[in-house]
């Protein structure tokens, strides 16, 4: 089974994020790349699956230069080979020009499955695995808390606000993956040093079969059209309690439709 | 946690710096104070650091090792103890508990029992001392009798090892054993097994520091072990115990930079951002020139077990450089976590911030694997030898 993991780079989770005044979008310079850490447990979900059933895991990126260390980092784990996505006409693509890109993309390669973390870190949209997946013309199953293979039939638990739904469909399949589902593995010494060696290739938008003019910041069906600081937090509300501090709880819970 | 500047030789290691690095932050840094205040002893982080290779760093890669010099090794003890000194001192004491086997054990036993050792999953305790045998440990006499040169070949092993780490949690116990009654030459290195008959553990020590690592005696009741688990030939024990220390000595000295500079790092924190007076305390001479102090003293630690290690990777003998390094590193760890505590005022004595602990801590380092007066006699034996 050959299983492709699409990844991204972010910046740092930890570190506060800002944006470039005169494009609003993401200074990457701002703080360290890292891989955005949801992508971290559809690799290892990758990795059990190849180990319980055989084949091997390709990670795909698509980034600026330096991209590829999100790459090595996957490798670093355990995955077998990479792909590079990288090119100046794709930056500032918005959610629909990536999907388009990475379809494309994986378009050079062949595969059973495709697995993406539900979510990147810095925009938070979930809309590429859905998006990637309708692209691909493929069952989309999304949120999943649980996957299991047998034969060519895939069954994912599918995370809801109440519970979990029970999702099946057949290979190929894009699945988008939760938090909940493993625990990522570290990547050891060994594999650090392994990763050195496996291949990654670099495409470029030609090499993609990507339409430039589709792609990119010019091409984005969304723009941001403005964007402010976050305002500091404000001092909170202190309720003194003179027989009625239950009443004022209540109020100030319902006021904020809490209950 | 700002990085320490450090010399690396080269990609491999700096790459493998980052591995340690992200451990620390994940694994290490939000458990310590936890676990050790609710003595809980943290074995399934020894598991991860196994499975990330960092158990058996300065080992042949041929056996599952990571292949590294002393020089790299001894850094990333540093910084594990920077983290979390159960931790650092942990792995230094496997690494110890290793060596006898891949220093002397013969090939056919290496290829046999290294890997296991090595892979990630085990862990070591390395058995010399007992109740009354510290400084004086070829005075040692617990008693490994061979009985009979048939397939059932075995020593069958009484007495009490004293102050163990990881004692009952260990995997695998290298132990130092008396085989003859011709004092040093009498000694002789057994590996036992976890699980063997008649090996047992005493209570924990209630320790002063480190209450998240485990120290216990290993109780001997007629344990039978393997004729084959010899290390070296009878008689060997003691130099092979001596060895291992040598190289464990750095390790020590490795842990003590790292609680100092776990110590400074607090120090430095707290003296920028507490005010009196209207100013940070840390403008103020007094406070600034104590921070002046504790950071060249941890600085010079540094090179001082640098130095060493450079040497033994060099294939120089160490064995004074590796004293110095214990001696001076212990002892500025004892005096740069004791200011600590000082810089903090009131606050420092309280758990409420970590450097009591580290000032805790630091003083074991002071004892174990050598009393820094043991290592005194080493250095002035060196000295008056020649």
């Amino acid at each position: 089974m050959k299983i492709v993991v699409c990844v991204k780079q972010v910046p740092d989770t930890e570190a506060e994020k800002r944006l470039l005044p005169d494009t609003l979008t993401v200074d990457r310079e701002s703080s360290n790349p890292v891989l955005n850490e949801m992508d971290e447990f559809a690799i290892e979900e990758a990795l059990k699956l190849t180990e319980a059933h055989g084949g091997e895991v390709v990670v795909l990126t698509m980034g600026p230069d330096g991209a590829d260390a999100a790459v090595r980092k996957a490798l670093s784990m355990g995955a077998h080979s990479g792909i590079l996505l990288s090119d100046p006409a794709l930056a500032g693509s918005d959610a629909v020009a990536t999907s388009y890109a990475i379809a494309q993309a994986l378009g050079t390669t062949e595969y059973d499955l495709v697995i993406l973390g539900s979510e990147a870190s810095d925009a938070r949209t979930s809309l590429v695995p859905a998006m990637l997946a309708e692209r691909l013309g493929l069952p989309q199953l999304t949120f999943a808390s649980k996957v299991e293979i047998d034969g060519t039939s895939i069954t994912v638990n599918r995370l809801t606000d109440y519970g979990h739904d029970v999702v099946q469909a057949q290979l190929p399949a894009v699945v988008s993956v939760v938090e909940k589902i493993n625990e990522p593995r570290y990547p050891s010494f060994k594999g650090i040093m392994a990763a050195k060696k496996k291949p990654v290739a670099a495409l470029d938008v030609a090499a993609a079969g990507i339409d430039a003019a589709l792609v990119g910041q010019a091409a984005a069906a969304t723009t941001v059209v403005d964007a402010a600081q976050r305002p500091p937090r404000s001092a909170g509300v202190k309720v003194t309690d003179e027989g009625d501090g239950g009443v004022k709880l209540a109020e100030f819970l319902s006021a904020q439709k809490f209950i | 946690m700002v990085a320490v500047e450090r010399t690396l030789p080269n990609d491999e290691s700096r790459a493998l710096f980052e591995l340690v690095q992200e451990l620390c932050a994940k694994e290490l840094a939000p458990r310590a104070a936890e676990y050790e205040a609710a003595e809980r002893f943290p074995r399934e982080v020894f598991r991860t650091l196994g499975q990330a290779g960092l158990l058996s760093l300065p080992y042949d890669e041929e056996y599952g090792g990571g292949g590294q010099p002393y020089e790299v090794y001894l850094q990333v003890v540093e910084e594990l103890a920077r983290n979390w000194l159960t931790i650092g001192l942990g792995v230094s004491v496997h690494s110890l508990a290793c060596y006898g086997l891949a220093n002397f054990g013969s090939e056919q036993q290496k290829e046999k029992w290294l890997p296991g050792m090595l892979g990630g999953d085990q862990l070591g305790a390395y058995c010399l001392s007992e109740p009354q045998s510290g400084s004086d440990a070829a005075a040692l006499t617990t008693r490994a009798v061979r009985s009979g040169d048939t397939a059932a070949d075995a020593y069958t092993v009484t007495g009490t090892k004293a102050w163990i780490t990881h004692s009952g949690h260990a995997d695998f116990y290298t132990l130092m054993v008396r085989t003859s009654d011709d004092g040093a030459k009498g000694v002789s290195a057994l590996l036992a097994e976890a699980g063997t008959p008649g090996l047992g553990f005493g209570k924990p020590e209630n320790k002063m520091g480190m209450r998240g690592s485990v120290t216990a005696q290993v109780l001997l009741d007629g344990a039978r072990i393997p004729a084959e688990r010899l290390i070296g030939v009878e008689g060997q024990g003691f130099s092979i115990a001596l060895s291992a220390l040598e190289a464990g000595r750095l390790g020590i000295a490795a842990c003590a930079v790292g609680v100092a500079q776990a110590a400074l790092d607090a120090a430095v924190d707290y003296a920028s951002s507490r005010q009196q007076f209207g100013h940070p305390i840390a403008e103020f001479q007094g406070v600034g020139f104590m921070l002046a102090d504790m950071a060249t003293s941890v600085a010079v630690g540094r090179a001082a077990y640098l130095t060493a290690a450079r040497r033994r990777d060099a294939g120089l003998p160490y064995g004074t450089e590796a004293a110095m390094a214990k001696l001076f590193c212990t002892d500025m760890a004892m005096k740069v976590t004791t200011d600590a505590v000082q810089v903090f005022g009131g606050y420092g004595y309280t758990a409420d911030f970590p450097v009591e602990r580290y000032m805790r801590e630091a003083k074991v380092l002071q004892i174990v694997e050598g009393t820094n007066q043991v290592q005194r006699l080493v250095i002035s034996r060196a000295l008056t030898r020649s």
